[in-house]
């Protein structure tokens, strides 16, 4: 069965027809060729492909693409400025070494992105259990915890 | 000592970092080739099975479908370290992952479609899945022949590796005390976060262009070639690109059935085939780390000098040969030269079984021998009456040594490793204090060392490196390289020391990687020695191009000042020129270029004296009979391969040091094993970038306590029973709930880029012995087999052996 669906995708309307079995990170990376939401494991059990649905962090790979009518997504793409401008989250990971091969710095970067939103000053522990969804092999998660912590104070810094 | 450079040592930023923070680096995932076909595969449904019959007639009528493929109707293509591996299996299966068909469609769901409508018929015989029962006479023999046709009469590799130094039994006769242990450690998958993957197609003359992950770009190239020779295309040649890399771990360091059948696949059609592993083919048909059965003993006289050591060890290979074969050559390094000893001896059974066929893994080798290795060590300290950090000083390595194996240790941090580690986990007074239980949970510390290559490791008849760098117009540089970057940060090293070693800011320096037809030969990006080599090779070809770049200077810098100045008079008709003494600026070896800019070597200050380095290459560019810079160099290090009858040779140009310690809770109820507190301290020789630096030590050591304390590929009769991330357990962050203290001990070495040794792999390699040993002072039991499961801390508690 396939069904026309319509939402917000990175602040812009769009439509697509898909199959009633797609998850949204097919139609995000086949359909409309956002390819940098990551597929890991297909299963929910690594978040490379976490993307934010109306601001809340979810695995892309088990969303079923019907459910996402009239919702609004951001992929790591929708979090970058005019200009090329990486977002100030993108930026903490950049300074702080919390990037190595990279594969599963967008879905972190998106989990860390919701977790700054809904508390913008966490415990090590809260940034901890914010990307408890999201598994790293190459950096041990310490760099990415200073990156998350900085990206905490720049997000004040800015709002401030 | 850092002062003294511009970048070595800093912090800087990786250069890869904004495009994957961005989603915008391009993994093989990613990679789309117009006209594209998608490939699947069909694997085994048995351990071990006579083929007879492959029925592949409803795959073929399926709509979309443009090839399916056997080894019925497909040439035979050998592959692996001993070329014991077919690309499809022709006669027989030998493992659950044997590939026996493949199809490609235009679509990923009909090839997976047509894959589940492939029948396959077989007839089970006898499967081994012990290495030790495989031994045995009467065993199923794995393979009836061996790759050249020659009939086999047992299950063992024909890969022998034994070390033999000194006189073992006298030394074992003689030594005041005397600990023998066995060891086990289990099947761990590197578990990259982006899974593997290629695209294999064809250009018009029948030439490979293949996509690929991979660590190897050239040897790999190598092996693709004889895959066109096997498939009737000799003389043609691959090109081996490598995409953005999801973690590799040692994954990519052998050439993979995957790639071969896209190889085919894409022949057959004529267009472009992609084949992406999901997670559970990722699990199930990639090769896991060995897993080793050891027995040793060591013994030292009554002051604690270490008289002896030995080691047997029995290697499940799996079913067919990949590199990994050679991890002994990596394990015999510890075993035959941590601490001094002055009588080895180590021999290695590599055996075939049916089980998944094993690989290399991050480390090679070394975390298996360091488990036997560090644990019998505190064995025999306990027996000696003497504390297992004191041991250790007393047997260390020294600066300047060389060991029974004819390893040149020249740099070596082992003390200032060893005292570091002790001081952070206050080992004085918390070794052998926490073993009264407080709220039913005991406390202990532990350490452990490591000794790996850390001046790369000649496993091929060439180590080299090649760098090619390459000047423009605008003062940018090219440094165009043959190591791979797979997120351990070699663009980040190589940036850097290209930027130090030519005088340029490292904003200049564009690292370009990962094609054959147009970067320099380069072994492959394993041994830690990425940095290590192609830094050197940076370092040489950096020389010449200041050589050129002077030359160019005497010819151009005195009349390109000149001009300025006149350019200033007329713009200014009060502007005096000063007096310059253009005498001083003629020879190429007055001159010297830092952070762009090309200045007389004894008047570094005088402001007029600057010119930046784009306005003397566009002077000696845009002329009549112009020039341009463009360097290379090859450096290919002073080491040696090992002699293979003797085992013998300096197989690394430098050797890395490091000591890792641990102090851990245990919970008598439960058997959990918690770190309170780690400490990581590494000889690197010199930081060449300290945050990637940091970025590899913690890495390496969660993977360590990965391997310690919960990872496990779970098998039955050779089918892995855990091929998820669910099952199989990775470290998440709440896991990492310690602090980890990093000490990079900088022994400046003479041969590293800018004093640097290789730290890729150490991270991981003394992690579980180190934790087991803190169990063994909490609980005063040593568990003996890896992970070190709750399970087994509880059986280990009721005094059974574990």
């Amino acid at each position: 069965m396939k069904k026309l669906i319509t939402f917000t995708l990175n602040g812009y309307e769009v439509s697509a027809e898909v199959e009633s079995h797609r998850m949204l990170l097919e139609v995000l990376r086949d359909t409309f060729d956002f390819k940098g939401t990551k597929p890991g494991c297909g299963q929910g059990e690594c978040g490379a492909c976490t993307v934010l649905v109306d601001d809340v962090n979810v695995d892309s790979c088990l969303y079923p693409a019907f459910e996402i009518e009239g919702k609004s997504v951001t992929t790591i793409e929708g979090l970058i400025d005019e200009g090329n401008k990486l977002h100030p989250v993108q930026e903490s990971f950049v300074a702080h070494g919390g990037i190595q091969c990279g594969f599963c710095s967008p879905g972190m970067i998106m989990s860390a992105t919701a977790l700054l939103r809904e508390n913008p000053s966490p415990s090590d522990g809260e940034i901890k259990a914010g990307i408890s969804g999201n598994l790293c092999r190459c950096t041990g998660y310490v760099q990415i915890v200073e990156s998350i912590r900085d990206a905490a104070e720049r997000l004040q810094e800015n709002a401030g | 000592m850092t002062t003294k450079y511009s970048f070595i040592g800093t912090e800087a930023p990786r250069p890869d970092a904004p495009d994957k923070a961005a989603g915008k680096a391009v993994y093989i995932h990613d990679l789309v080739r117009p006209g594209m076909l998608f490939g699947k595969i069909k694997y085994s449904e048995c351990a071990h099975a006579r083929i007879s019959h492959i029925d592949t007639s409803r795959a073929e009528k399926l709509p979309g479908v443009r090839a399916v493929l056997t080894g019925d109707n497909s040439p035979q293509v050998r592959y692996g370290f001993i070329k014991d591996n077919f690309v499809f299996k022709r006669d027989k299966v030998r493992q659950y992952r044997d590939e026996v068909a493949a199809v490609a469609a235009t679509d990923p769901d009909i090839a997976a479609e047509a894959v589940d409508l492939i029948r396959v018929d077989y007839e089970e015989i006898p499967a081994v899945f012990d290495p030790e029962e495989a031994l045995q006479g009467g065993a199923p023999l794995i393979h009836e022949t061996d790759g050249r046709g020659k009939p086999k009469k047992d299950n063992l590799v024909p890969v022998p590796w034994r070390f033999v130094s000194g006189d073992v039994e006298k030394a074992k006769q003689e030594s005041a005390y005397v600990a023998e242990d066995a060891f086990e450690t289990q099947l761990i998958q590197q578990s990259c976060m982006g899974t593997a993957g290629c695209i294999a197609e064809f250009d018009l003359q029948s030439n490979l262009i293949m996509h690929t992950k991979t660590q190897i770009p050239f040897l790999a190239q190598n092996d693709f070639n004889q895959a066109l020779s096997a498939m009737g295309l000799k003389g043609k040649n691959s090109r081996v690109i490598v995409p953005t890399l999801g973690g590799s771990f040692g994954t990519g360091l052998d050439t993979h059935g995957y790639e071969f059948i896209a190889i085919l696949l894409a022949y057959k059609t004529g267009r472009p085939v992609k084949i992406v592993l999901d997670r559970e083919e990722e699990f199930i048909t990639l090769s896991p780390r060995q897993p080793t059965r050891s027995r040793i003993l060591q013994g030292c006289d009554k002051d604690g000098k270490l008289t002896f050591r030995e080691i047997h060890m029995i290697l499940d290979n799996g079913a067919y040969t990949s590199w990994g074969a050679t991890t002994p050559s990596v394990m015999m390094l510890p075993i035959s030269s941590i601490y001094r000893v002055p009588n080895v001896l180590y021999d290695t059974k590599i055996v075939y079984t049916n089980n998944t066929y094993c690989q290399a893994m991050r480390g090679y080798g070394n975390p298996q021998a360091a488990w036997a290795l560090e644990g019998n060590l505190d064995h025999l300290a306990e027996e000696a009456g003497i504390d297992p950090y004191e041991f250790r000083m007393t047997n260390r390595n020294i600066p300047n040594d060389l060991t029974p194996m004819g390893l040149n240790i020249t740099s070596c941090g082992h003390k200032e490793c060893l005292e570091s580690v002790a001081e952070k986990l206050r080992w004085k007074e918390t070794r052998g204090q926490g073993r009264s239980a407080v709220d039913g949970k005991v406390r202990g510390v532990g350490m452990a060392s490591l000794f790996h290559v850390g001046g790369s490791g000649r496993v091929y008849r060439s180590d080299g490196s090649g760098v090619i760098m390459k000047l423009d117009d605008f003062g940018n540089v090219s440094v165009i390289a043959g190591g791979v970057e797979m997120g351990q940060g070699f663009d980040a090293a190589l940036s850097l020391a290209s930027a130090e070693a030519l005088g340029v800011t490292p904003d200049k320096v564009k690292v370009v990687t990962g094609d054959t037809a147009t970067c320099p030969w380069d072994v492959g990006t394993h041994a830690s020695r990425g940095a290590f080599t192609s830094c050197n090779a940076a370092i040489m070809a950096a020389r010449k191009a200041r050589e050129k770049v002077f030359q160019l200077a005497a010819e151009h810098f005195m009349p390109r000042i000149q001009f300025k100045e006149k350019r200033k008079q007329k713009k200014d008709p009060d502007y005096r020129m000063p007096d310059l003494d253009f005498e001083r600026m003629l020879k190429p070896s007055d001159f010297d270029m830092r952070e762009n800019v090309v200045f007389l070597k004894d008047d570094p200050e005088a402001p007029l004296l600057h010119l930046r380095l784009e306005e003397i290459l566009r002077e000696a560019h845009y002329k009549e009979q112009g020039t341009m810079i463009v360097t290379e160099a090859f450096y290919d290090p002073c080491n040696q391969m090992l002699d293979m009858k003797t085992c013998r040779g300096n197989l690394s140009a430098t050797y890395i040091f490091g000591v890792q310690g641990a102090e851990v809770e245990v919970d008598l109820e439960t058997g959990k094993v918690r770190i309170l507190r780690f400490a990581a301290a590494h000889d690197v020789g010199q930081v060449l970038n300290r945050q990637t630096i940091r970025g590899q030590i913690y890495g390496g050591v969660m993977t360590g306590i990965g391997y310690a304390l919960c990872e496990e590929y779970k098998t039955d009769r050779g089918k892995n029973l855990n091929p998820n991330f669910l099952d199989y357990k990775i470290l998440s962050a709440p896991d990492v709930d310690f602090p980890i203290d990093v000490d990079c001990i900088e022994t400046h070495d003479e041969e590293g880029p800018f004093g640097a040794k290789g730290v890729g792999e150490p991270g991981l390699v003394p992690t579980a012995p180190a934790i087991a040993n803190a169990v063994y002072d909490a609980i005063g039991v040593r568990i003996h087999s890896l992970p070190i499961t709750p399970e087994k801390v509880l059986a280990a508690l009721r005094g059974e052996k574990v």
